[in-house]
């Protein structure tokens, strides 16, 4: 093999070898990188901005339907969607761990460039540092990302009442395994990593309900039922949505099911839950099913006594049960019983 | 309707085999399995799959059967509710009795189908010693954390057992100082870690009769391919020398017995326990159809005075179970004392690598030996355990003990008692 064709600490390092690393191995997939001063200039139009940041790790790097590029991007480009504001612009900080192949970070930077295309923003500035090797499993990527505000969007979760409906923008849990079941050899060839941008459908929900839409959250990490929890706290409300009606696709609950897993606690990566006043949610589910990346969106619930003191998720389950659906408590990982 | 999460035993239809390596379609989603536990299955055959091997070949008419009523939702709940009578009737004007779910897996699935709140009055569930992770020792938990901290091996486990407490620590923080230890779903990915070489590779084989033969299974490979660098930690334990013991210093009224336990060990295996103790016991399958007829056939027995052990679940458990996978078992094990939380000391209730095998002992290998620790303080998990008291009557329980900050163990596993109390409690309203 190559001496060159890994990572040193000397493509790190401020040097020559730095200098052309970057010119050569990330210039040229993102031309919003320009004259590569210390700083980007950003020409906004004047209306209020969003600004968010997000650090990435998986495991593996590569898996169905995605890998750490296209997730570094959209992870930050769907916060801030989810905010009401439109992506626009995207910094990019690579991690690297000495001794990574540089093929493997090659095909990593372009599949940041192609999601970027895909989700209309622009680099605009960036960094790489590499770190030892035992200092850095696989790679680190952190995105920043800042967007202009939707007008007439006013998301708040003060404007919560009771009877808003509860939508999900489509079938939950298949990018948690999709990781799992690749890193644990199982292969489920039908299912892939649900990541995606949802700044075209929150856009347009935001964009053409308007007012009637009063908050949106991705559910990522701790998935449905942890979304589900933080609005219950930030509305102070009780929220019924019901297990028959949640939007699941039949591989990602077998899987789970093999996995000793919850799909409600498994993470999404282009999904997103919102809440909409009741006049508008039939509208807006025609809207967003109108779209194929909203095909599969579903209305699940309902916000109920708002004001309450003990807010709560409550989970009518497909037995006529009704129980509390929790936080999740920690990761989850693959069982013996 | 199934119950989700509910079992890593789940039943999977044979698409391929070659050799002892193919793959099975459980529900929507095809999975590789390792068939060296049933030789005689082939292709269109269901199998139980755990762990990502088979363990029994299934009778494949009733798990048709079953599935289609499973598999709908409206068929579920028309079975549910006939099954809710026929307890009413049965139980009226009995004496209230006390039923033992043994299984942790049973536990969940009772607690997600919300069944205690509507069985009759008189008719109480306790949950039992079921949970592999719950049993295990803090010595034994300790002496894991201590292996992998050492930094002489790769330590590789089930996801269930990094956050349960050790005396210090758990195996989470203990990865968390630098302790190399991997979560898998199959013990074959140890074996395959093993195989790359260069590092010594220990997997920590906690589990009942139904991960046993899996153990087994792996441990024979290993032998087999000259692996010189695999080991297992081991902490098996049997489930009837537990139920005798429980027996002996509780009054119960019947006992709802594993389904995947009996699925490898028969339900043969309780007619000892049934006869010693003159209870009735029900091999039960794990979809809340199952669980209820279950409970029928107790009350049914109790009203008969007839104790002895029925078969609920005879698509997948048999008179004398998986004749491969206990041969597996006595092949690499012999059985031993061994301690469980809450229960102590049980004769004969463990399983030890057989002298042929002793290579492959972590404990001997690394010179580890289990000391014998305290119970973190307040923690009623053996109380819990053994059936003496519910997770409720606990000080800690939903307060100082919750899942994101366990005390004890039966608040960390998913199948623990107190986790699935506080998961699965009911909304009011």
């Amino acid at each position: 093999m190559r001496q060159d064709a890994f990572i040193t600490l000397a493509h790190g390092s401020g040097g020559r070898l730095a200098a052309e690393f970057i010119q050569r191995r990330l210039a040229p997939f993102f031309p919003g990188l320009g004259e590569m001063d210390d700083a980007a200039v950003l020409r906004p139009t004047g209306r209020d901005i969003a600004f968010t940041t997000d650090s990435f790790v998986v495991d593996p790097l590569f898996f169905p339907g995605g890998d750490i590029g296209r997730l570094a991007v959209f992870g930050t480009v769907n916060d801030l969607a989810v905010q009401g504001a439109k992506p626009s612009w995207l910094s990019l900080a690579v991690v690297a761990p000495e001794g990574l192949p540089l093929d493997l970070f090659d095909a990593v930077v372009a599949s940041v460039a192609a999601a970027a295309a895909e989700a209309g923003v622009s680099v605009v500035t960036g960094d790489t540092k590499v770190v030892e090797r035992s200092g850095l499993n696989g790679l680190l990527l952190n995105t920043a990302g800042i967007g202009e505000m939707i007008p007439g969007v006013d998301l708040s979760a003060a404007r919560i009442a009771s009877d808003d409906a509860i939508i999900v923008s489509g079938p939950v849990g298949a990018h948690e395994i999709a990781v799992l079941g690749q890193r644990h050899g199982l292969g489920f060839d039908n299912i892939q990593s649900d990541c995606a941008q949802i700044a075209g459908l929150a856009g347009e929900l935001a964009g053409e309900c308007g007012a009637a839409v009063k908050w949106m959250r991705d559910p990522t990490r701790g998935g449905l039922a942890t979304v589900l929890n933080e609005l219950a706290v930030a509305a102070k409300a009780t929220i019924d949505i019901s297990e028959g009606l949640i939007p699941l696709d039949p591989a990602v609950r077998d899987a789970s099911e093999i996995l000793g897993l919850d799909p409600l606690y498994l993470a999404c990566e282009g999904r997103f839950v919102a809440v909409i006043a009741r006049s508008h949610s039939e509208e807006a589910l025609k809207r967003l099913r109108l779209r194929p990346d909203g095909a599969g969106a579903a209305l699940i619930g309902a916000v109920t006594d708002v004001g309450s003191r003990h807010p709560q998720v409550r989970l009518l389950t497909g037995f006529g049960s009704r129980r509390i659906l929790r936080y999740l408590a920690s990761d989850q990982q693959p069982r013996i019983c | 309707m199934k119950v989700k999460t509910v079992c890593l035993g789940v039943p999977g239809k044979i698409e391929s085999i070659d050799g002892d390596i193919g793959a099975a379609r459980v529900g929507a989603v095809a999975v590789p399995v390792n068939f060296m536990l049933t030789p005689e299955a082939r292709p269109g055959d269901f199998v139980l799959v755990h762990a990502g091997f088979a363990l029994k070949v299934m009778d494949s008419d009733a798990v048709a059967e079953a599935l289609e009523i499973f598999e709908s939702v409206a068929a579920t709940r028309v079975r549910m509710d006939e099954l809710y009578i026929r307890l009413d009737e049965l139980a009226k004007g009995m004496p209230a009795v006390a039923l033992m779910e043994v299984c942790g897996t049973h536990t969940v699935a009772i607690a997600r189908a919300g069944i205690k709140a509507r069985l009759p009055k008189n008719v109480n569930l306790i949950s039992g010693p079921g949970c592999p992770v719950c049993v295990t020792p803090v010595g034994e938990i300790d002496m894991a954390i201590e292996l992998a901290l050492s930094g002489r091996a790769r330590l590789v486990s089930f996801g269930d057992m990094l956050r349960v407490p050790g005396s210090n620590m758990n195996l989470d923080a203990a990865r968390g100082r630098g302790a190399r230890i991997d979560i898998v779903y199959s013990p074959r990915q140890a074996l395959a870690l093993a195989e790359r070489g260069g590092e010594e590779v220990v997997f920590l084989a906690v589990g009942f009769e139904t991960t046993a033969p899996v153990i087994a299974a792996v441990v024979k490979a290993a032998a087999a391919m000259g692996l010189d660098n695999f080991s297992v930690l081991v902490s098996h334990r049997l489930i009837p020398p537990a139920l005798d013991a429980l027996l002996s210093a509780a009054s119960l009224d019947g006992l709802i017995c594993p389904g995947h336990v009996s699925t490898v060990i028969g339900w043969a295996a309780y007619d000892g326990v049934a006869r010693e103790h003159k209870i009735p016991c029900v091999v039960a399958g794990f979809e809340p159809v199952d669980i209820l007829e279950s409970i029928a056939m107790l009350l049914e027995a109790r009203k008969t005075g007839l104790a002895g052990v029925a078969n609920q679940y005879s698509r997948s458990v048999s008179r004398w179970g998986s004749p491969l996978a206990r041969q597996a078992i006595d092949e690499v094990f012999d059985v031993a004392d061994g301690d469980w939380r809450g229960l102590g000391t049980i004769k004969d209730s463990a399983l030890r690598l057989r002298p042929e095998f002793a290579r492959f002992d972590a404990a001997a290998r690394f010179r580890l030996r289990a000391r014998r620790a305290p119970e973190p303080e307040g923690c009623r998990c053996g109380e819990i355990l053994s059936g003496r008291s519910a997770p409720p009557d606990c000080r800690l329980f939903g307060a100082a003990c919750l899942p994101e900050r366990p005390v004890g163990p039966c608040m960390v596993s998913s199948e623990g008692a107190c986790s699935a109390a506080y998961l699965y409690s009911e909304a009011a309203g």
